[in-house]
Parts: structure tokens; sequence; C-alpha cells
């Protein structure tokens, strides 16, 4: 199949008595931007390394373009690392840094300066050639990077955590500058993260990891919008848990009966039974808090909570309300924007309502008993 | 008060103070003796081993024919000296420095073993292992028999078989190599051990992630990495090697006199210290006017690698408007 590019085909890495990557089978397309997201030491860098012949499977063969390159050495794979810490060799100057794979494939001369020249143009560090990587700055550094991987046209690029050294703004502008490359070179990314907003902003696909198993592998809008399981809902962005029993059901929606809290209207996507066990996850930027109760909707009802307000912490962008609702600590954000503004201002200790419409919150797992 | 105030060590006065008695020591036992050597060369010598008048009589005696080949055989002695030393050390550096930390201090503890025994002893010894009955002794005619093969074999010797019985280890200058790369490879380690420690071995795997094997990252990216190491181990077995006279005294019979020993044998035995000045200042010339020729030669080299990359930049920048 012209799809299975990159196979991970049950992939297992031991390290002593910890398995860093626990049955691992994952495919990537050519010319995608494949990201694997998880926590620290959940066994990104451990998949990375053995794609890039660092590291050998216990058990499991990785292929690539159809050909098995398990046990091949890290010189013989066409695929590029670019290293969290950069490792430019700090004896070269930025041009033979870059030239450095075209020389060992014995490229002639003019070949490698054309490519070289072309490809610092691409980064906009042509000015910077004959400087050596510590006279550079940190963004800069990373272009090199960037380049020396791609100059030879590698099969799969792999980057782990490229970004995590640079500043915010900074992080921001090589995001886009990525995404860019990415387009104009064609060849595919894979991107190592534990940062979900730099995942979902670059990414085609995502894999979410987890103790080196995969637990949900989708578009960055699937898997925020529908996390396969608690634990990808509450590692993807923030939000609110609440487990109970479907107690009864009214078309499309069920109603959910959690303990010390009243009964929760949800959209029953998954065609769920009555006395099913289920986890609703609604995330704070779907919910509102008011002083006023909501106007009352057509078709489905609201969830209406009357809460009391516990803390709120402006965070420029939005401010982030806790509140307490029988008992429960939920949160929940306010965008600041004008026709907010109009409205009446919440602080400590208010009576307050929150609210959420039904589609709004997501059964992400069922339990079974 | 100016802001370089705030550093001590940036204040004239303070950075006299600090680095004066360095200055100072260099001055008594380096720059002043090497001057009364020099000045000593340029006078004559007294019967009881006294220096005498200001004469350029030394100098005239040094024309003795057998000495350039004595300085050339010193020169080349050394070389060998260093070179194994590096070739030896740089593999051993590396792999110490990729020990973890508790074999790495056992390692680089147990390198430095030797020195609790005296230097003379250990050469002592050698005399013993390199016994024309020892197994060293089979060894040697082993690698005479595989160099004159490979030399007859890229042309440059013909084909004679072995002596075996002139040609023995002890007294010759096999052993005077040997003896001398097991006593200065320590100095030899040590200094590039330092700099592998400081090396940052994730630069290896990205050599090899672009295509490179074990052996070019090693030599093109490992190499220019302890470059500074290596300077300062070459230096340090080169130096010794130079003026080296026991281990030849003792391992290199008639053979293999080194410039060493000459001196050796006019100061203490014929006490002509003026010649033995001669013969230092010979030596000093002799090694540094090829390493001024060297330095010389790699500074118009940089400048020329800087200009080429300089008139790339321009060549990109113009290309690009
Ligand atoms: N060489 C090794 N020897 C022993 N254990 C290792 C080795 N390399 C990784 N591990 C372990 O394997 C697990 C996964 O490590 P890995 O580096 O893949 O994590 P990661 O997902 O990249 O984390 P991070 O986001 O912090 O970089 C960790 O628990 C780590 O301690
Ligand atoms: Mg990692």
């Amino acid at each position: 199949m012209t799809n299975d590019f990159l196979v991970f085909d049950h992939v297992t890495k031991r390290f002593g008595a910890m398995t860093a990557v626990n049955d691992v089978s994952l495919t990537v397309k050519k010319g995608e931007f494949f990201s694997l997201l998880g926590p620290s030491g959940c066994g990104k860098t451990t998949l990375l390394r053995m794609l890039g012949g660092f590291e050998r499977p216990d058990s499991g063969r990785i292929y690539l373009e159809g050909k098995d390159i398990t046990d091949l050495p890290p010189n013989q794979r066409r695929v590029h690392t670019v290293f969290q810490n950069y490792a430019l060799f700090p004896t070269m100057t930025i041009w033979d840094n870059i030239a450095f794979s075209l020389k060992l494939a014995k490229k002639d001369p003019e070949e490698i300066e054309e490519r070289v020249d072309e490809i610092l143009e691409m980064i906009q560090l042509s000015d910077q050639a004959w400087k050596y990587p510590n006279q550079l700055s940190g963004g800069q550094k990373q272009r090199v990077a960037i380049a020396r991987a791609l100059v030879d046209r590698p099969l799969v690029l792999l980057l782990d955590e490229p970004l995590a050294a640079l500043d915010l703004k900074l992080r921001q502008h090589m995001l886009i500058e990525l995404d860019t490359i990415h387009d104009q070179v064609g060849i595919t990314f894979l991107y190592v993260t534990h940062d979900q907003g730099e995942a979902m902003s670059l990414s085609d696909r995502i894999a979410v990891i987890n103790k080196g198993t995969i637990e949900q592998l989708d578009g960055p809008a699937k898997i925020y919008e529908a996390p396969a399981n608690r634990f990808v809902a509450s590692f993807i962005g923030d939000t609110n848990f609440f487990s109970g029993e479907i107690v009864s059901i009214e078309g499309d929606y069920c109603f959910i009966q959690c303990e010390n809290f009243p009964q929760i209207q949800a959209f029953n996507d998954k065609n769920l039974k009555v006395g099913q066990k289920v986890d609703l996850s609604v995330r704070p930027e779907k919910m509102r808090v008011t002083p006023t109760p909501p106007l009352p909707e057509k078709g489905a009802g609201i969830n209406v909570y009357p809460s009391k307000v516990n803390d709120i912490v402006y965070q420029g962008v939005y401010t982030r309300y806790w509140v307490t609702s029988s008992g429960c600590k939920i949160h929940t954000l306010r965008p600041h924007s004008r026709f907010l503004l109009d409205q009446e201002p919440i602080t400590w200790n208010d009576d307050v309502f929150l609210w959420w419409h039904p589609d709004d919150g997501y059964m992400v797992e069922v339990k079974e008993d | 008060m100016k802001k370089d105030n705030l550093n001590p060590l940036k204040s004239k006065k303070a950075e006299w103070v600090v680095t004066l008695p360095g200055f100072v020591w260099l001055a008594l036992f380096f720059a002043i003796p090497a001057v009364i050597v020099l000045a000593f060369t340029f006078h004559g010598h007294t019967a009881n081993g006294g220096v005498g008048d200001w004469s350029m009589s030394t100098w005239r005696e040094l024309v003795d024919p057998d000495y350039p080949a004595i300085v050339w055989n010193t020169l080349r002695i050394s070389f060998w000296v260093t070179l194994w030393s590096i070739v030896l050390a740089l593999p051993c550096a590396y792999a110490i420095a990729r020990m973890n930390s508790k074999w790495k201090n056992i390692v680089a503890g147990s390198i430095m073993l030797p020195f609790w025994t005296s230097f003379v002893v250990r050469v002592f010894a050698w005399k013993t292992m390199l016994h024309p009955d020892g197994w060293l002794q089979s060894c040697y005619i082993t690698w005479l028999t595989v160099k004159n093969w490979m030399l007859a074999w890229i042309g440059l010797a013909s084909h004679a078989p072995i002596d075996v019985a002139s040609s023995t280890i002890l007294d010759s200058e096999a052993a005077v190599v040997l003896v001398s790369v097991y006593s200065f490879i320590p100095f030899a380690i040590m200094p590039i051990y330092t700099a592998a420690e400081k090396f940052d071995f994730s630069l290896l795997e990205a050599a090899r992630d672009l295509g490179a094997s074990n052996f070019y990252a090693f030599r093109k990216i490992f190499i220019p990495g302890v470059k500074q190491g290596l300077i300062s181990a070459i230096l340090m077995v080169f130096i010794p090697a130079i003026g080296s006279y026991v281990i030849p005294q003792m391992l290199g019979g008639t053979d293999c006199v080194l410039i060493g020993n000459k001196i050796f044998m006019r100061a203490i035995q014929m006490r002509n210290i003026p010649h033995a000045s001669a013969l230092a200042t010979l030596m000093a010339v002799s090694v540094l006017v090829p390493i001024g020729c060297a330095m010389w030669w790699k500074r118009r080299q940089n400048a020329r690698d800087r200009k080429r990359l300089e008139a790339q930049t321009a060549r990109l920048l113009v290309s690009r408007h």
C-alpha cells in the first residue's frame, strides 16, 4: 500500500525491568506532519531513537518504504534527526555543518555548494554562513539544525522537542516557520513534543502516548473534541470530569446521575443504555458562568447549576473561574471581548449560574461492569 | 565607580597581583636559566669543569660530524614515540570518557598507578622483560618480519630475511620507542581524557545520523573536538621525549644515542658545561624552528579559509539580490 510509508509494527523496548515502549504499532503517511505527544518519560524519545537507529527494539519491526530497517545502523537510514540540543558541530562553520551529509554522500562540489546555498537562503541565514555555531542565537541554531537535517532530502525528518529550549515568542515564530518549511520540502515530519499546543497547531495527525502505549491516534480536532479516554481528555487541554450512571434516555440525549450532583443531560452519541457507567468530560471554555440564569433554549434543555465563585484567575486572554456547585469544584473560562465586558462583573463568593449545552459534554469512557 | 572595577580581576592592580607570582616563577626558573644557558655557549671551558672566558670556541667545536645524525635520530625517535603514544592514547581516552562514572574513576586512577614506582626501577624492569630469551623478543622478530614484508610489498625496500641472531630488541631503537611510549603515555591520555570529558558525545550520534560511519565520526567530530587536549598531549610527550636520556642509556645500547645522552656525557662526564649548553640550544632551535614554521603556515591557512568563506558569503548575498 502506498500509504504504508513508515510502519512501526508491534514495537517494544525495555530498559531493564522498565518498559519504555510497549507494543506500539502505527503507520505514518508520506509527506505527513505526524506528532508524538505525551507526558515526560512516556517513551517518545525512545520511539524516535529506534527509528533513527540508536536503539534496537526488543521485539517488533520498523519498515520504511516497505523495507525492514530495524537492524540497519543509523548511517544507512534515510532518516535525519533534529536533536533537542541541536548538536551542531562546534568545530565547523554553519556552512560546513550543513554540507556535512552532502560531503558524506560524495556529491560533487558544485552540487553541494548549490544545495547548501539554497537551503541557507530558505532559512534566511545566508549572511551567517561563515560563523561558528556558538556565534548564533538559539533560534538561528535551531534553523541551522533543521537545514542540516533537511539538505540531503531524507525520507523522514525526526524532530525531538526542537522548540523546547526557545522562549515563548521565538517558539511561536518557529512554529510558523516549521510549518512553512514542511510545506516547502514535502518531507515527512515526525515531531516529538510534550506541548499539546505545538502538536495541535502543526500536525496532520497526533499519537497521544502514555507509559509507552498509544492512547489515541487521530487528527488534532478529533483528539481535542472526541478524546478516546480519560487520560487523553485530561492530557490535552483542561477539562472537568463527571462520573456517573445513565438513569434515563430521551431521544438523542441521556441523563447522567453523579454522586452528590444533580442530573446532567448529555448527547448520547455512543447509544448507551440505562444503567451504564460513564465519564463525562466538559471543557472549561464550553461552560458559562453568569449572574443570571440563561434564557431557555428550544429543543434540548440546558444544564444549569447554581454555584458559588471560589477563585478568579485573570490570564490576559481570558479569566479562569473556579466555582463550587453541590460540593463539586469546577473550572471554567470566560474570554474578554467587548460583548462580554457588557456583562455584569463577577467577583469572589458571588452566587452565579454555571451552565452548558448538553451537546458540549463528551462521554469519554464507558466503564464495563 | 566604573563598572569594570566591580570585577576585581578587571582592575589593573588586581591583575598584576594575581599574575605576578606566575611571572616571577617563570622568570626565575625558566627565562633566566635559558638566558644563562645561551650565554654559556659563548664561553670556553676550563680544565676543572668551570666556564671560561667569552669565546666562540664552543660553537666551533660543535661542528662535529656526528651531531646532525644525533639530532636527527632524536627528532625521529621522539616523533615515533609521540605518534604511537597519541594513537594509543586517543581510543583509550575516548573509552574512559564513555565509561560510567564508577569505572571512569577506577581506570583513570590506575593510569597514574605506575608513578608510585620509581621511574628508573620501571625502566630497569623492562631490561629483564626485553631479554633475548623473553617473549617480547619473539614479538620483535615477528614485527621485523611483517615490517620487512610490508616495505617490500609497497616497494620501499627489497625483501631481505631477518638476521635473528643479531636482531635483539634489547639495545635497539625499538626498545627505546617501546619503553618511551610506555613511560609517557599517561601524559598523553590525561589531557585527551580531560578534553573528552567535556566533549558532547551526542555530536557523534548526530554525525552517525547524518550518514557518517563510526570511524568517520570519530575522525571528523571527536578528534577536532578534543583538539586542545591533543595539542597538550603532543607537547607533554614530545618535549620529554626530546630530552630523554635514561631510557636510551639503559635500553638503547650503542646504536641509539640521543641528544640527551650527549648532553649528559658532556656535562657530567667531560665536565664541559658550555658544550652541553650549546647542544641543548641546538636541540631547542631544531624543535622550535619547525614549530614556528608550522604555526606561521597555519595562521596563513586560517586567514585564507576566512577569506574564502567571506567571499562565499558575499557571493551568496549577491545572488540573493
Ligand atoms: N538508556 C536508557 N537506559 C535506561 N532507561 C532509559 C534509557 N533511555 C530512556 N529510559 C527510560 O525510558 C523511559 C522513556 O524515556 P524517553 O526518553 O523515551 O521519554 P520521553 O517521552 O522522551 O520523555 P521526555 O519528554 O522527558 O523527553 C523513561 O522512563 C526513561 O527513564
Ligand atoms: Mg525525550
